[in-house]
């Protein structure tokens, strides 16, 4: 009997350490083997034996299931489709992960791991760098940059290359970096290893967000394993841990942070490929853009040309949250629809909800309309309708999300990371937040909203690096598609999806209260007040809106407009 | 605090300047934070001038020159989290704790900060404490995640 658990950051906070422990505790001689993330993270945390899988599990349900299995009763605890759940995938980058043990070298090995590597040692630098160009792999961070391109103008220059991984993923809602870090880390480092033949370098460099400690845990144990063993060759790898600024995503930004220095961008040219880290040749791609390179070397660059759609080859990793069913990670060809992905691997919206939007690419993407939902997910199509790919997170939002809230949001999130040095970006992301949130406030005026997108348009242009000249697609976006709640709030002083607080009104449904006070004891405003068995009022004077009776109130009887 | 003994030793376990951001993060590893006293020990022993120092540190929010509580709650504010009640569930850690701002608990046992993104999207809205994530919160909720910690 073979029994795995999954162990990755959403497995361990669902409760996963609590059901192994409780196993172990129970069945001595049961063997559990540790694997990543398969990608259902709404079902965390998951146990698989032999060909069975179960979710959503307790350590007694565990105990309960794995007794089963070993006597061979009959169990009434349903498993998980994961036929079904997989079916439309295609999986390149997540191909070991929630089968192998990130932990263990074996286990990649025997899954044809570093076998591209050595296959790649029989290759010229130029064949390597053939093979990927006619792949048509493109930069999965976000840009889209052709990665064989990039490698042949890294090649060019004189003297040994850094070869770098960016996996300071720091678009809110992207979260498949960390889970091939976790769930197999080997794929990324034999990546960086071919990258560094093809390129002509033999320092390799991970630079990991501090936010993300068990991958850094597992990339420290893949890198020791693989170096004992000898596969990297001569080729190192370090981390550096990142301490926490968005812009070190920007490449230059990135550099400087290796370099000790304030993460602050700077301008190109010269390209990293000419001058980056300490001012040598450089080439930085994202975790996910290396962990497809072993794929692509082993089967060849026709088989993944194969999938996707014209300008995008092969396949995306996304990252579901948010209103949806089924949150978690999805690999699927380039071109699907995004119909398909929210309403057939999402499983559509949560608690009979509508849909009504998607925010796809991060504070750099937009927010997607119903109507638009069948728009293919590829590079130039998204492109298109006003969002970008990105990273790949994909928040699906329902209609108890305010858009003008959303674009508030983002713009306190560039704000926030903008590093200063540029006037428009600096000056400009505060300008526009000021207006966003006067608007949400409900003191916006008619001419704010000609006012943002003229700001918009300045700090797109005028702006250095790529945090500031997207900055302004979530509410360039949300205005094209949404204009109609920007104009509620301002004229109306009304926010018609009841999210923003400061335009509602909780009142008490005299019809429906009991009296059973719950609330009032409860209000840190000590707001409500009423006898006990009679309804209750709220005091509109003392009230902070902070909803916390309407989610205790068992009788439904607490309104908000 | 006037032994930099263990300052010294853990400076002189580093090679160079690019070092500064695993110094720093070492150092407040070790010390919680980064006291003005830690900062000018690092400008005296690395020849760094103060203000090179001050600007890395203030500029990743990773590091902190105040104090912190025992245990650190960083409450993510990420999309899924946003748009899943983040700000109501910082809320209310705020008024169960009683704490403003950066400042810790008058007991000491906890800060607060808001993070960007934990990228435990799936499970939103998301707290950590110390290095546990804890997803699918509720306002109801906190007082038995705090409770672990009490």
């Amino acid at each position: 009997m073979k029994i795995t658990i999954g162990l990755s950051s959403c497995g361990i906070a669902s409760g996963a350490i609590e059901i192994l422990e409780a196993i172990k505790a129970k069945f001595s001689s049961v063997e559990v083997k540790h694997v990543g993330c398969i990608g259902f993270c709404f079902l965390e945390p998951l146990m698989e034996i032999d060909d069975d899988m179960y979710g959503n599990l307790t350590p007694d349900k565990a105990i309960k299931i794995i007794d089963c299995h070993l006597n061979n009763l009959s169990l009434d605890e349903p498993q998980i489709d994961k036929a079904t759940l997989l079916s439309v995938q295609e999986r390149i980058v997540l191909r070991n992960c929630g089968i192998i043990d990130p932990e263990s070298i074996e286990d990649y090995i025997g899954r044809e791991g570093y076998q591209a590597l050595a296959k790649a040692r029989g290759m010229s630098p130029d064949e390597i760098i053939s093979e990927v160009t006619k792949s048509g792999l493109r930069g999965r961070g976000g840009a889209g940059f052709p990665t064989g391109l990039k490698w042949s103008l890294a090649k060019k220059q004189e003297g040994s290359k850094y070869i770098i991984c960016n996996a300071d993923e720091g678009d809110p809602g992207a979260f498949m970096d960390r889970s091939v870090l976790e769930g197999d880390p080997h794929s990324v480092l034999e990546g960086m290893a071919i990258g560094g033949l093809a390129m002509g370098g033999d320092m390799g460099i991970v630079y990991v967000r501090a936010e993300y400690p068990l991958a850094i845990k597992r990339l420290k144990i893949a890198i020791s394993a693989a170096e004992d063993k000898g596969l990297l060759g001569d080729f190192k790898i370090v981390i550096k841990e990142g301490a926490g600024a968005f812009v070190c995503g920007e490449e230059t930004a990135l550099i400087a942070s290796i370099e000790g220095k304030r993460g602050m961008p700077r301008i190109r040219p010269p390209f990293p490929a000419v001058s980056g880290l300490f001012g040598r040749p450089t080439n930085i791609n994202n975790v996910e853009t290396w962990a497809n390179i072993p794929w692509i070397i082993n089967e060849g660059a026709e088989a993944f040309a194969k999938i996707g759609t014209e300008g995008s080859k092969g396949t995306k990793v996304f990252c579901l949250a948010g209103k949806i069913e089924q949150t978690g990670l999805v690999e699927v060809p380039m071109g699907i629809s995004l119909k398909d992905v929210v309403f057939g691997l999402g499983g559509g919206i949560k608690n009979g909800k509508r849909f009504k939007a998607i925010q796809i690419g991060g504070p750099s993407g937009g927010c997607i309309p119903e109507e638009l939902l069948q728009t293919k997910v590829d590079y130039d199509s998204l492109t298109k309708v006003g969002a970008i790919m990105g990273s790949g997170g994909m928040v699906i939002v329902d209609e108890t999300t305010c858009m003008v809230d959303v674009a508030r949001f983002f713009l306190n999130f560039t704000q926030n990371e903008s590093c200063g040095k540029c006037t428009f970006c600096r000056i400009g992301t505060k300008r526009m937040l000021e207006i966003l949130t006067r608007i949400t406030e409900g003191k916006g005026e008619p001419k704010d909203i000609d006012l943002l997108i003229e700001l918009a348009e300045k700090i797109k242009v005028a702006s250095l690096c790529g945090l500031g000249q997207t900055a302004p697609n979530p509410i360039l976006t949300t205005l094209r598609y949404f204009r109609d709640e920007y104009e509620t709030h301002i004229k109306e002083k009304r926010c018609p999806s009841l999210a923003c607080r400061n335009l509602l009104i909780y009142s008490i449904d005299q019809s429906l209260c009991t009296g059973c006070m719950l609330c009032a004891k409860k209000c840190p405003a000590h707001a409500i007040f009423g006898e006990k068995k009679m309804p209750h009022k709220i005091d509109y004077e003392k009230c902070t809106k902070c909803g916390l009776c309407a989610s205790l109130c068992k009788e439904n009887a607490i309104k908000v407009r | 605090m006037t032994d930099f003994t263990k300052i010294d030793e853990i400076l002189s376990s580093f090679e160079d300047k690019s070092c500064l951001i695993p110094i720093l993060q070492r150092l407040q590893e070790e010390y919680g934070y980064l006291s003005i006293q830690v900062l000018k020990r690092i400008e005296e022993k690395t020849g760094m001038s103060g203000a090179e120092i001050f600007g890395v540190v203030t500029f990743y929010a990773q590091f902190r020159l105040k104090p912190q509580g025992k245990n650190m709650i960083k409450v993510c504010h990420g999309t899924a989290c946003h748009v899943s009640g983040a700000e109501k569930i910082e809320e209310s850690l705020r008024q169960e704790l009683a704490v403003k701002g950066d400042e810790p608990t008058e007991d000491g046992l906890f800060s607060l900060e808001k993070i960007a993104c934990l990228g435990c999207c799936a499970l939103a809205p998301v707290i950590m404490i110390n290095k546990k994530c804890y997803g699918k919160l509720e306002q109801k909720g906190i007082k038995r995640v705090l409770s672990e910690y009490k």
